[in-house]
């Protein structure tokens, strides 16, 4: 069932965790899902010795795709109409993040109802590696 | 630029949805299923040329029998992803044969005291369905660093 703006108000806010204890593995199983096969997440012998960060870490998207599951979870895999972020740090294999998402607005659009999302991701140390927002089609 | 045809398959969706960690059964409901928000960056698997998958008989910049196949290749290169933006004018399906066309975007620069000189590059993507609608318009930063990005 469809969310209503009426389900809704601004401050409405969710948190979960998106992953915990992130592996190699799964960056290996999203790089082979998404086509982006740079060494920087998969290859700790290219990543250390070569480009000269102390381990691999997650592509930025699969920070994004982690925290998108907030958004969809919330308002339903196909309203969704904008979903937009800043990598502002680092996921490294062993992190745990928890993303939070918030209802910012709630407004008419050419005679459709929107609603307007903060989207912010952490890391177990409560820093902050995802900041976006979101927005997506509601009923009425 | 060049146009990449980009056939949106059930099973994709499943193996993308899995790879993020989300059981949601919306991403697995074979031809019923919608994509999720950041498939439509999966597009690299359409590209023959994209830079960052290994081709057979080219050499390659990850590690083999030395730690990088392509010597003197700069550290940090390959470039880090600043930011993500999409607006989809509908969900992505399952029989979807979208068309995805590079726009030209800005370039600019910024000094960071992580990483000394930050090189910005936006570009955009649209992709239209076999009607030629607009499903999805996706905006990519790339940004160059300098030097390694500092930790802590």
């Amino acid at each position: 069932m469809a969310l209503k703006a009426s389900d809704l108000k601004i401050g409405d806010t969710r948190t979960e965790r998106v992953v915990e204890n992130l592996t190699r593995t799964q960056l290996v199983q999203y790089a082979g899902a998404s086509g982006d096969y740079n060494p920087l997440h998969t290859d700790e012998v290219y990543v250390t010795q070569v480009a000269g960060y102390p381990s691999v870490f997650a592509h930025g998207m699969l920070t994004m795709g982690l925290s998108g599951k907030v958004v969809t979870d919330w308002v339903g895999a196909d309203r969704v109409r904008k979903y937009g972020v800043r990598f502002t740090n680092q996921v490294w294999p062993g992190d745990s993040l928890d993303t939070t998402v918030t209802v910012t607005a709630i407004r008419n659009e050419d005679g459709k109802t929107f609603a307007d999302f903060s989207v912010s991701t952490v890391n177990q140390d409560g820093r902050e590696v995802v900041s976006g927002s979101a927005t997506a089609l509601i009923d009425a | 630029m060049t146009k990449i045809t980009f056939p949106v398959e059930a099973s994709h969706i499943m193996m993308f949805a899995r790879s993020i960690g989300d059981t949601n059964p919306a991403y697995q409901a074979g031809a019923d299923s919608v994509a999720p928000p950041t498939f439509p960056q999966s597009v690299a698997q359409f590209d023959p040329d994209y830079y960052l998958r290994p081709k057979p008989g080219q050499p390659w910049f990850g590690s083999g029998k030395t730690a990088s196949g392509v010597e003197g290749k700069a550290p940090s290169s390959g470039g880090l992803h600043a930011e993500q933006h999409f607006e989809y004018f509908r969900p992505l399906r399952p029989g979807d044969v979208l068309t995805v066309e590079y726009g030209p975007g800005k370039t600019w620069e910024k000094e960071s005291k992580r990483a000394g000189k930050l090189t910005f590059r936006e570009r955009v993507a649209e992709y239209r369905d076999q009607t030629g609608e607009l499903v999805c318009r996706a905006t990519l930063v790339g940004v160059t660093t300098e030097r390694p990005v500092a930790q802590g």
